[in-house]
């Protein structure tokens, strides 16, 4: 007889509401996760230069503008017609992995280690990074590193930490210094012991959260990223593979320019948010994953020796194809050491100091798509523009929006387990709330919201009247 | 050569030939006014309203680019009065178009923007406009954003006066102004517009920019255009 609402749900990238129906029973009939805010990104870029779409593109978002900058430069890239010069291509990858390290640090110490480290139902007051900082100051400062670590990284290539303006149509603005390389570089050793040291601390620990793995969104789905074609993880490179649940590739080495054969996109009345389906699946049976679970399931290997070790025991404990959106943590801090890694191994090449970073062209086309693996999946930009270089449509598709069909069935799953009816326990509640954060959806992406990041929750009676109500600010 | 008029600016005794502005002898004795429509080299037409200044015994404000010297004249160029109303100009300059500086080329190095940092513009009282204008970017070279002019018309004096090409003017009035090129064609399909790039080195904002720079990307900024100045005075 009710509907329990989670408003607005706590510890995400934006705002949000969760709406659990309930039947006569008080069980749980079915859940729904509401984006409710909308920005309109796709309508502003309407009548812009093109060569201005990498910095307005980025304005989307303050945690990820990088996966935006470098999503959009490549779309540019395309509208010149240009060949990228090599050193730009590597510069554009150590930016992007900078920038999943530091976004990667934000997801798992600031928005979930609470969770974790305190328990989930514990109380919501000190449920928070200050009170990780109390309880376990060295895993607090490990995150708040780790942040450092890319932020800085992405500051002494761009210029500043948020919104840097220096990946531009055909390369980046300015080669890199000497100087900021080799202080990126000393930095390196700090964070990978950091990496490590939350690695064996999570291993350590996965005995504990036995039944939140079970249950926070474990299902079978397919997964879509990019890889490498030598099967390496690819972040700002790679071509399109999707694999079902049991690792058959349905599509391998797809070209991200024709991602509108591979998936489609499906507005519900219930929220700003769009579902992305693999197409010939149709919807909502085509759901995917997208992100560091994705990823993890998709790659060959990673590429990176440590990280590569801890893949092996990962998939060792977890099997090759593991389904429960409770690993994205896990993928994610594995991610982290590869991340650190691989900046070390491009920075390394003495190449990577080279002056030639800029292919200078007119608009040589009047189409464009350009993709990248952000923080939480994969992200496509894709323009159209008129013979002068105005912009006069654009697409975006973020990976908040692939992961949706999925993020819903998870809200689902948990409600239907740990909500009985409409006096339903905070921490019940929270379980809820942190199956979302599993997958780190960035609201203000993929809806291209300004604010904090507030949550509703909303129990639904079977006759449609609201019961409860929870907002947590 | 001009008689030699003495004046006062701030309490300073100031020598001035007659034929100068008050802007001219206060600049010349480092007494900094601020200007946006005002270029060394070009006819000055006192359009932006920035350089404002207080003459004792005159009710009103008069703007020191286009006012010449006087004997005996007391000018003020700093008073509370002055600075609200350059704050008011600036602010409606910003509210009249559409001046994302986040997102604009001229970032950083724009005189707009340098206008509102001196003059402590830290929010706006009035509401925008937000016009619907519109980007020409047909001229190979260059790009028209309507969204950041200001009008100041530096770009039609320059290619008027220095360059001789008459391409740009304004055209409508009060907030229907908007810069044209060749009475209202496309800018690239000007039969007049020489592509010199004279109107995007004096524009004061990112309204005339070269093609294919992105954000923050300034053009380079000198000291002084050698082709405006006239030396004798520089």
């Amino acid at each position: 007889m009710s509907e329990i609402s989670i408003e607005p749900v706590t510890r995400i990238e934006g705002h949000a509401r969760i709406t659990i129906f309930l039947d006569e029973k008080g069980e749980v009939r079915d859940a729904h996760f509401h984006v409710t805010q909308v920005r309109g990104f796709e309508r502003i870029a309407q009548g812009r230069p093109v060569h201005e779409m990498p910095a307005l593109m980025a304005r989307i978002c303050g945690i990820c503008p990088v996966s935006h900058l470098i999503a959009s430069a490549k779309a540019c890239d395309e509208v010149l017609g240009v060949a990228v010069p090599p050193v730009a291509v590597r510069l554009r990858r150590v930016m992007n992995l900078a920038q999943i390290v530091q976004s990667h640090a934000l997801s798992f110490f600031h928005l979930s280690s609470p969770d974790l480290l305190l328990g989930f139902a514990s109380p919501p007051q000190s449920r928070n990074l200050a009170g990780v900082l109390g309880r376990a100051p060295e895993l607090a400062r490990d995150g708040i590193a780790l942040r450092r670590f890319g932020q800085e990284i992405i500051e002494r290539l761009g210029g500043k930490r948020v919104h840097p303006a220096w990946v531009v149509p055909g390369g980046v603005s300015a080669p890199l210094q000497p100087e900021q390389r080799d202080a990126i570089l000393a930095a390196v050793p700090d964070a990978r012991a950091r990496a490590q040291r939350t690695l064996d601390w999570f291993k350590a620990n996965l005995a504990d959260w036995a039944e939140e793995a079970a249950r926070f969104g474990n299902f079978p789905s397919l997964y879509m990223g990019l890889v490498h074609p030598n099967g390496n993880a690819a972040y700002s490179d790679g071509d399109l593979r999707i694999i079902d649940a049991h690792g058959e590739r349905l599509v391998d080495r797809g070209d991200p320019r024709r991602y509108q054969d591979y998936f489609g996109e499906s507005v519900e009345p219930w929220s700003y948010l769009k579902s992305a389906y693999y197409k010939p699946l149709g919807y909502p049976d085509g759901l995917y994953r997208v992100g560091p679970l994705a990823r993890l399931n998709l790659v060959d290997q990673l590429g990176t020796e440590a990280a590569d070790q801890e893949l092996a025991e990962y998939r060792g404990r977890l099997g090759r194809y593991p389904s429960s959106s409770f690993h994205y943590h896990w993928a994610r801090l594995i991610e982290v050491l590869h991340g650190i890694d691989m900046v070390e191994e491009l920075l390394a090449d003495p190449e990577i100091l080279g002056t030639d970073v800029r292919a200078r062209a007119a608009v040589n086309r009047t189409e464009g798509v350009g993709v990248s693996e952000a923080p939480r999946g994969t992200l496509f930009h894709h323009y159209r523009v008129d013979s002068d270089g105005i912009v006069q449509w654009v697409n975006l598709v973020i990976a908040t929006g692939h992961n949706n069909l999925a993020m819903n069935k998870a809200v689902a799953q948990v409600a239907r387990h740990y909500v009985k009816g409409p006096d339903v326990e905070e921490g019940a509640l929270n379980r809820v709330e942190a199956v979302i954060r599993t997958y780190d959806p960035c609201l203000s992406c993929s809806t291209h919201a300004v604010g904090q990041m507030p949550m509703l929750v909303d129990l639904v009676g079977p006759d449609g009247s609201l019961v409860r109500s929870l907002r947590k600010d | 050569m001009s008689e030699v008029r003495t004046l006062v600016i701030d309490g300073h005794d100031v020598a001035a030939t007659a034929d100068q502005t008050v802007l001219s002898a206060a600049r010349e004795n480092g007494i900094h006014i601020p200007t946006l429509c005002h270029l060394q080299g070009l006819s000055d037409i006192g359009a932006c309203r920035l350089c404002m200044v207080e003459l004792e015994g005159s009710p009103r404000l008069v703007a020191s680019c286009v006012t010449r010297v006087e004997e005996g004249m007391r000018v003020t160029t700093v008073s509370e009065r002055l600075n609200a109303y350059r704050r008011r100009v600036v602010e409606m300059f910003f509210l009249e178009r559409n001046h994302v500086c986040a997102v604009c080329v001229a970032n950083g190095s724009c005189e707009l923007q340098g206008a509102a940092r001196d003059l402590g513009l830290d929010h706006f009282e009035l509401a925008p406009l937000h016009p619907e204008v519109a980007v020409d970017a047909t001229h190979e070279r260059f790009v028209l954003d309507q969204n950041r002019c200001i009008l100041c018309s530096r770009c039609v004096r320059v290619c008027a006066e220095v360059e001789g090409a008459h391409t740009w003017d304004i055209q409508g009035r009060g907030a229907d102004a908007r810069l044209v090129s060749d009475l209202g064609t496309p800018w690239g399909s000007s039969t007049t517009c020489t592509s010199c790039g004279k109107c995007v080195q004096v524009c004061p904002t990112g309204a005339l920019f070269e093609k294919g720079r992105s954000v923050a990307e300034p053009k380079a900024r000198r000291p002084y255009l050698p082709y405006l100045v006239d030396h004798s005075r520089a």
